[in-house]
């Protein structure tokens, strides 16, 4: 305390001093006014200097610079924790902290990189994080950094991704700039976000900004993975660093993921071993490359049917066993249904009909045993309600799935008699024969509106992985309406990364950048299928990519509207009976129509459209490849089918 | 973003397995003589398409294919009006009978696709 007294005199004269030297330099030549300054003039001079400060004999002042400053540490601490960039809209309140990464970490792990909104930063981090397993650092205002933020910081809460935010403060009132420096101060500053993010804390001291950032990478990257949020103080930012302060780095100890309990595990093999249709159903299962093999493991032991409702790229798309087409078909006849990561259990084996009276009922037949393994069940809070419904489930494991499957993996292995296994194989058989069938219907399925303009989103999706099937590639956006799921074969982690989690529209374009940023050290060809309501929400991202040269082929998926808002309008349009020809007012976005390949082209990309004609698409796709490959970011504007 | 997707996917599966078998039946004989060409402007003025595609060709995201070969006249009414799955209603107020009976043309109408076997795309 004593010690913050101390320096706070430092400061104070630091400052008054910097900007009355500062104003003096810049008067000099003009000889405007002459003689000190009344003392009142001089306080007000801070932010503003005036004419007779700027003449005036700038008192004396013991240091003006200092070498070594508290932001550095901090710039240390970041470089430990192995973030390789920051992701930020540059502000004041860590003006400190942003120099020491260009200038004292010289810009490298971490990279500054340079956001046109604190949404995009966050967005941003969520996609990476997805792609390369741990997060990249968020810098933002305490105040009006974090309320851009919060809904990107929302969707990652619920998508369970690992995001790591410093936002900038002033905690000491005593020591804040006049003017804007209060207005973009706060008490707490995480109470805003609170609700969804993992941990915060607000450090005080240097030794205090270390451990608390140690400790929330840990827990931010402990299942449930989630965003954390530290407030690095402008003062502990700015203060200078003494050489008897003692600052270390306290060791980074990964915790080990939570498995499920022995006798559970136990238990749930036994149900599935015994089970005459049992039913896989994975949502966010894989949180690395190791999730996916160790679910191919299980469901070909069991030669059990896989639903992959795509929260993360959980099981290959051309599996044999992935039968995610026949989802509630599958549910309905099973008799033991083993969910792994599901945010909504109960809506997997319930359906729910939105009419005017609203209801739903059970879907699964009378005595179905249902297993849930999740880590959500380790960790939930009250005030947002993305935990959904309450599920009955008769084995439920508070537990990470992707670190019990290896037990659950062996434990299965042990109660296979031969005739289980027997039983095991004709079950594959049907099974594989269901799955060519669901392709084949697929394919059939997109020669409807095969020449359609507004361009069908089969036709979309098909010409796009006719260009990139041979490619390293990797689709950094939600799915099109299904279709690259029903005709793409993925079979890599990193070729699917999942959605939004919180459907806060704004995600897809930064996220879709993130994702790509985490591709490029790997030479993987990023391609995203990019809403244009999502893009109408911070366009901004576009240039960052361009800036970055971060290699990107986003695809547009324009149908012109909110489209999803649109169907909700007519929904109640026709419930209330009075009029069903107006859902497009406020949902759609058209008269004028955007042109988004100028205003990718304004932002430095290579960008061809509105593309109307099926027939124009594969040479377009051709052309914006090729600008990828030379590193740029590259948009094509689709003018799509709706859905 | 699951529960909002699973439910809707389940939902069109449900107008699906009803509807999308049925459109592979072909249509009475006795079914209403419409406009098919004012069919396509009521199929988009009436929101249809939302769901359906402007060629009707469905999503397994909202709603399922509707023609060519709809299905029978006389249960496509019914289904409009009084659908069991999640399909909105559209009762005898908002769409008439004679203009139901043009959409229904012009699901009659629609162009049979190119074979999957023409498309170098979609071959495996």
């Amino acid at each position: 305390m004593r010690r913050t007294r101390k320096f706070s005199v430092d400061r104070r004269s630091f400052l008054k001093g910097a900007a009355v030297a500062g104003a003096a330099t810049l008067a000099a030549p003009t000889g405007v006014a002459q003689g000190p300054p009344a003392p009142a003039q001089r306080a007000a001079a801070v932010p503003r200097p005036s004419p007779g400060v700027e003449t005036g004999t700038p008192p004396e002042v013991d240091v003006l610079t200092t070498e070594r400053c508290g932001s550095d540490f901090m710039v240390d601490v970041i470089k430990a924790l192995d973030m390789d960039y920051i992701c930020s809209n540059p502000g004041s309140s860590f003006r400190a902290l942003h120099e020491s990464v260009i200038n004292y970490g010289g810009n490298q792990r971490p990279e500054f990189l340079t956001c046109c909104h604190e949404e995009s930063s966050v967005a941003m981090a969520h996609g990476y994080s997805k792609i390369e397993g741990k997060p990249l650092g968020v810098l933002a205002h305490g105040t009006v950094g974090l309320q851009h933020a919060a809904m990107a910081i929302y969707n990652a809460y619920c998508d369970r991704a690992p995001v790591y935010i410093i936002v900038g403060n002033s905690i000491d009132a005593t020591m804040r700039r006049p003017g804007v420096e209060w207005a973009h101060s706060v008490q707490d500053a995480a109470a805003m976000v609170r609700d969804y993010v993992k941990w915060d804390d607000l450090p005080i001291s240097l030794p205090h900004f270390a451990e608390s950032a140690v400790r929330a990478y840990k827990m931010a990257m402990t299942p449930p993975m989630l965003p954390v949020l530290l407030v690095a103080d402008a003062e502990l930012q700015e203060r200078p660093i003494h050489e008897t302060d003692k600052l270390r780095i306290p060791k980074l100890t990964r915790t080990s993921p939570p498995q499920g309990d022995s006798g559970a595990v136990a238990e749930a093999a036994r149900l599935l071993a015994a089970a005459q249709s049992p039913v896989i159903i994975a949502d966010r299962a894989a949180r690395t490359p190791a999730g996916l093999k160790y679910l191919i493991e299980l469901a070909e032991t069991l030669q059990a049917p896989v639903i992959d409702q795509g929260g993360r790229m959980n099981f290959p798309s051309r599996h044999p066993l992935n039968q995610s087409s026949r989802g509630r078909a599958l549910v309905a006849d099973a008799d033991v249904i083993l969910g792994l990561e599901l945010t909504d259990f109960w809506g997997t084996v319930n359906a729910y009909r939105d009419q005017l009276e609203r209801s739903s009922r059970s879907i699964t037949k009378a005595g179905a045993k249902l297993i849930s393994i999740t880590a959500l069940d380790l960790y939930a809070k009250a005030n947002y309600q993305d935990f959904q419904r309450y599920a009955e489930i008769d084995v439920a494991m508070a537990a990470d799935a992707e670190a019990t499957l290896p037990a659950l993996i062996e434990a299965v292995k042990k109660l296979i008699t031969p005739d289980r296994k027997n039983a095991f194989q004709a079950r594959g058989v049907k099974l594989a024969s269901a799955s060519q069938a669901a392709l084949e219907q697929s394919r059939t399925d997109a020669t409807y509106a095969w020449d359609a303009s507004p361009i069908s989103t089969a036709r979309l999706s098909a010409e796009l992985w006719a260009q990139i099937k041979t490619e390293d590639w990797s689709l950094v956006s939600t799915s099109l309406s299904g279709w690259p799921q029903r005709l793409w074969t993925f079979d890599k982690y990193y070729q699917y990364i999942g959605g939004s989690g919180g459907a806060g529209v704004g995600y897809g374009a930064p996220a879709a950048v993130g994702a790509a940023l985490a591709n490029k050290k790997y030479g993987r060809l990023s391609v995203n299928f990019q809403n244009d309501g999502d893009l109408m929400y911070a366009p901004g991202v576009l240039w960052t990519a361009a800036h970055h040269r971060i290699p990107l082929l986003s695809v547009m998926h324009n149908n012109r509207a909110y489209h999803q808002e649109v169907m909700h309008l007519q929904r109640m349009s026709n419930r209330h009976n009075r009029g069903i020809e107006r859902p497009h007012i406020g949902t759609t976005i058209d008269d004028p129509n955007v042109d988004y390949s100028k205003m990718a082209q304004s932002m430095g990309l290579y960008a061809e459209g509105p593309i109307t004609d099926p027939k124009d698409l594969g040479p377009a796709i051709k052309r914006a490849i090729a600008a990828v490959k030379r590193g740029d970011a590259a948009l094509l504007d689709v003018v799509t089918q709706p859905r | 973003m699951k529960p909002f997707r699973f439910s809707v996917s389940l939902a069109a599966l449900i107008v699906t397995a009803s509807l999308i078998v049925m459109a592979q039946n072909p249509a009475p004989a006795n079914a209403p003589r419409g406009n098919a060409e004012n069919g396509r402007v009521l199929f988009a003025k009436f929101g249809c398409y939302e769901c359906h595609g402007r060629e009707a060709q469905g999503s397994t995201a909202t709603g399922p294919r509707l023609g060519p070969n709809p299905i029978a006249y006389n249960r496509f009414l019914s289904y409009i009006r009084k659908p069991a799955g999640e399909m909105p209603p559209y009762t005898a107020k908002v769409v008439t009978d004679p203009q139901a009976a043009d959409i229904y043309a012009f699901l009659q109408a629609l162009p049979r696709p190119p074979a999957v076997e023409s498309i170098p795309l979609l071959r495996p």
